[in-house]
């Protein structure tokens, strides 16, 4: 165990941890964070997926050691149910939820991707979620609530 | 339609929240015992004792579904959960059109043993007709909106008749100033009624909230990271566990050696009962590196038996028959038809695969014994059968445990929610501190799951003169281990096994005519008339039938799986009757129709197709090339259940005939539920049930060596994921105010696979028998063509 030093979502806290822990139990056991989730603790589905400097990450897998100095966003520093981000506010506009544990993954590389390509096209959209697991099968309006963040951005 | 919930005290506990339970004087229990008491909207777990006498909220009496207070809010309790089905929205919009009262008013709890009546499971789809039944929560509600009104009229000197209601208010039409609050006339007091029988619901033409689309309660938190999970909820003091499950399936613990976690940080527990074996630790990385560790030793159980030719083994082990029809003319039809057509459908073992590795948090105090208590935070299906089940694995009367339903991941039926929840209970009951459990993905893909069973499935058509089917014959073999657990089957899931609970074996026994009809496996098929103690029952007309459901012995634990035997049964009924027509050279919805009775089941398959735009005319599809890429559609209806839920799909599909990758390029669903409670919600499950009937369809199957499950991360069970093509999914919602309310969520799913095998057949003509479709089996169908 080692004092590590992290920054989440704009707040900084030095936590108690394995230095090889993977990032996701301090940001759920010490930042006591909801949204990046546990799925298969493989970087396999995206659950746990959060930004690192702006870009997604696995959390579930990437050593806590490997976040210091660097800003972890999840998908609570977007917004909040009273002023969610606009990505957030086109999920609740679809309905483009089921059980909605996956959404960290979705939406993190959704958002990522449009914010550099807001004139993509769908397709393209939905290759930058390559691999990502949505077990409800939610594709079709996920896909949706995409497009409209896209259109957003380009607006 | 956009509102703003009110949120029940969360049922996963916060510190604060905790803190206020324990604290609480009176429980809501207290409430069915004591005369005129304070409504209190939670329960103190820790007052339960072995001394205290405590009665379950009876589910036939109002006070155990609704309360109103002062101030005119709603406290709502329900028993029929949510794991991302939208049905706790319905259920909100139910409170609200049934009571007349704003749905920001209501503040809903399901599924809390503490507060909520015991509704059993939430499954099988029978969450809608069960809360707007004859005796659940619509009735209840309707019961006690008929009493607001007596006391109303009393209160304002008018007739029941000459008053209204509107946002929890009552008033006198013609005098609308004269008007007094549902709070005024009952706040904070008890009903004190049984629910009426004769009590008047709503007529659905003239629902207001319900048959709108209210928007999901949930999504909001759930889109920014605020919603609680099972996975998040945090106990004061809470240590983590980790199981550590035998290598092999059958083997038995020879030895644990707990000096092998010693050194390790964390202050490292080993807890071991019978063959269960799980450790805890301070923090879940902690807990995960010790399970890793731990040196255990394992018995060598008997090889499984092979996977290659395991649909032959089926065949050969004795069985326990069921019949579901068996008409007097069965054979003597078949034997005299002009012609026989026959056919052999196979389907895998399967897995729910839920996206979250189950998690479950319990809190066991004071050991086991007349005197130990505890809380357990589960998203289990069923809240009552979890706490009876668990109650006999600790030894804990199940009246001094409270189970709280926290939803979890999407679980499709019987995923690892109940077995996660034994074994943090047997973590905490060992080491007397709150214990969360979240399982890894091999844990829970490999030793938690109560897999969807495989079939193999022997079709026979007898045909007339003129080509209609005369005599259908269904026999399947299918197998079985465990279940959902309850206080007589702890042992009907891997963790309750494991600590020395028994499996019910299957008994060999020979099946006898049925008397009644039930085809809730949807074993036999909308084509037959199912006719079954003298009356013809289904939804076809095909009189002479023999449906036989032979069940042997699972090597693995099964369960409900999304669609239970009605999935894999409809793949054999749908594909079938697809390759019949194709026999007789009929388009397949027109030969369809020819073989059904039931103007539902009917408007489905044709609402499907025209949504489509069917072009009537045989399979397979002329002018298709035999070599290249080719596109072609099919179609598959089901009424889930026998009797809750029609619903009819079209696929179109492209093939590859030189790889054999198969794409499907659209969805058209129809589907009757009978009233639409929530037309965006219907809409969202017919979608994802397409889909994931689709994955199912084309890509997953469980794999096992001799010795264990080797399907155990999402490379070794692939389903579909992002980055394939998603088909274009079209919804066609059959609105039916007059009819009863029917599920909605597994219709879709259930016929997927009939419907992409016949679309696969419409462009190539080659029939895929075996699911998963994967391109190896699609180039074996197309070598096989004639």
């Amino acid at each position: 165990m080692a004092a590590v030093n992290l920054s989440v979502n704009g707040q900084a806290k030095t936590v108690d941890a394995d230095p090889d822990s993977p990032l996701l139990y301090a940001l759920t056991e010490d930042f006591l964070l909801n949204g990046p989730k546990f799925g298969c603790g493989l970087a396999q589905c995206g659950s746990c997926t959060v930004l690192l400097d702006g870009e997604p990450v696995r959390s579930c897998t990437l050593p806590c050691s490997e976040a210091v100095g660097h800003e972890v966003t999840s998908i609570e520093g977007l917004g909040t149910v009273d002023q969610p981000h606009p990505l957030q506010q086109a999920f609740i506009d679809e309905q483009a939820v089921q059980c909605g544990y996956c959404l960290s993954g979705i939406m993190l590389y959704g958002k990522t991707f449009i914010d550099s390509n807001p004139n993509a096209t769908e397709a393209e959209i939905l290759r930058s979620l390559n691999g990502l697991i949505c077990r409800c099968h939610t594709h079709v309006r996920m896909a949706k609530a995409l497009m409209r963040y896209a259109e957003g951005r380009r607006a | 339609m956009s509102v703003r919930f009110t949120k029940p005290v969360a049922a996963a506990m916060t510190a604060d929240a905790r803190e206020a339970l324990e604290k609480a004087g009176l429980s809501r229990r207290d409430f069915f015992q004591t005369a005129g008491a304070l409504i209190v909207s939670f329960s103190a777990a820790g007052k339960l004792t072995g001394q205290t006498a405590t009665v379950d909220p009876p589910v036939n009496r109002v006070d155990s579904w609704v309360a109103i207070t002062a101030d005119n809010q709603v406290k709502g309790y329900a028993g029929k959960c949510e794991f991302g089905q939208g049905f706790k929205t319905v259920q909100y919009q139910l409170f609200a059109e049934e009571l007349g009262v704003a749905i920001e008013s209501v503040q809903l709890t399901i599924c809390d043993t503490a507060q909520c009546p015991d509704q059993g499971v939430s499954s099988g789809s029978q969450g809608h007709p069960t809360q707007f039944g004859p005796s659940a929560l619509r009735q209840a509600l309707a019961t006690a909106r008929e009493a607001l009104l007596g006391m109303a009229a009393q209160r304002l000197g008018a007739a029941s008749g000459d008053l209204a209601v509107e946002n929890g208010e009552v008033f006198v039409k013609a005098d609308p100033s004269k008007r007094v609050a549902y709070g005024a006339l009952i706040g904070g007091k008890r009903f004190d009624l049984t629910i009426n029988p004769n009590a008047v619901p709503k007529h659905p033409s003239e629902y207001t909230v319900l048959g709108t689309s209210v928007a999901r309660y949930d999504i909001p938190e759930k889109a920014t990271g605020q919603y609680e999970f099972i996975q998040n909820v945090r106990v004061p003091g809470m240590l983590h566990g980790k199981v550590v499950r035998p290598p092999a399936i059958g083997a038995k613990v020879v030895s644990v050696d707990e000096a092998s976690v010693a050194g390790l940080p964390g202050n490292v527990k080993v807890v071991v009962k019978n063959d269960f074996v799980g450790v805890v630790a301070d923090k879940e990385w902690q807990a995960l590196q010790a399970a890793q560790e731990l040196k255990v030793t394992w018995s060598t159980p008997a090889a499984l038996p092979a996977q290659a030719g395991f649909y032959e083994y089926m065949r050969r082990q004795p069985t326990r028959d069921s019949y579901t029809v068996r008409t007097d003319d069965a054979d003597t039809v078949m034997n005299g038809a002009a012609r026989t057509v026959a056919a052999t459908y196979l389907h895998p073992y399967q897995m729910h695969g839920s996206l979250a590795s189950s998690c479950s948090v319990a809190d066991i105090q004071g050991g086991s014994g007349a005197n130990a208590k505890g809380t357990i935070w589960s998203a289990t299906q069923g809240v009552y059968p979890q706490r009876d089940s668990v109650a006999r694995v600790l030894e804990i009367p199940n009246t001094n445990l409270r189970v709280i339903y926290v939803e979890g991941s999407g679980c499709y039926g019987i995923n690892g929610a109940d077995t996660v929840s034994f074994d943090a209970a047997l973590l905490s009951q060992k080491v007397g501190k709150p214990v969360r459990v979240q399982y890894t993905r091999a844990d829970e893909m490999v030793a938690a799951e109560n897999y969807g069973p495989a079939y193999v499935v022997d079709m026979k058509a007898g045909l007339d003169a003129s080509g209609n089917i005369a005599a259908w014959s269904y026999e399947a073999w299918t197998l079985a281990k465990g279940g959902r657990p309850n206080a007589n089957n702890p042992g009907n899931i891997v963790t309750g096994a494991l600590a020395g609970f028994a499996t019910a074996p299957i008994v060999p026994a020979a099946g006898a005519t049925p008397t009644t009809f039930n085809n809730g496996g949807n074993s036999a098929s909308p084509y037959g008339a199912g006719i079954v103690g003298g009356r013809a029952q289904g939804t076809g007309n095909i009189r002479a039938e023999r449906v036989l459901v032979r069940t042997i012995q699972s090597p693995f634990f099964t369960g409900p799986l999304r669609s239970p035997a009605r999935l894999q049964n409809t793949f054999a009924n749908d594909s079938f009757i697809d390759e019949v027509a194709a026999a007789v050279r009929a388009d397949p919805v027109e030969y369809r129709l020819r073989h059904l009775s039931d103007p539902r089941m009917k408007d489905v398959l044709t609402g499907a197709a025209e949504a489509y735009g069917w072009d009537a005319r045989p399979s397979p599809k002329p002018g298709n090339a035999r070599t290249g890429v080719v596109r072609g559609r099919g179609i598959a209806v089901v009424l889930y259940e026998g009797d809750n839920g029609y619903c009819g799909l079209v696929a179109e599909v492209e093939v590859d005939q030189t790889t054999g990758a198969v794409t499907v390029l659209r969805l058209v669903a129809s589907q009757d539920s009978g009233p639409v409670s929530n037309p965006d919600g219907i809409r969202n499950q017919m979608e994802g049930g397409a889909l994931q009937g689709m994955s199912r369809a084309m890509r997953e199957e469980v794999r096992w060596n001799d010795q264990n499950v080797m399907s155990q991360d999402w490379r070794s069970y692939p389903v579909f994921q992002f980055g394939m093509p998603i088909p274009k999914v079209e919804c066609v919602v059959i609105d039916r105010p007059d009819a009863e309310h029917m599920g909605a969520g597994e219709c879709t799913i259930t016929i997927a696979a009939a419907a992409i095998a016949n679309a696969i057949f419409d462009a190539t003509g080659a029939r895929i028998r075996e699911v998963p479709f994967t391109p190896a089996r699609v180039l074996a169908a197309l070598r096989a063509r004639t």
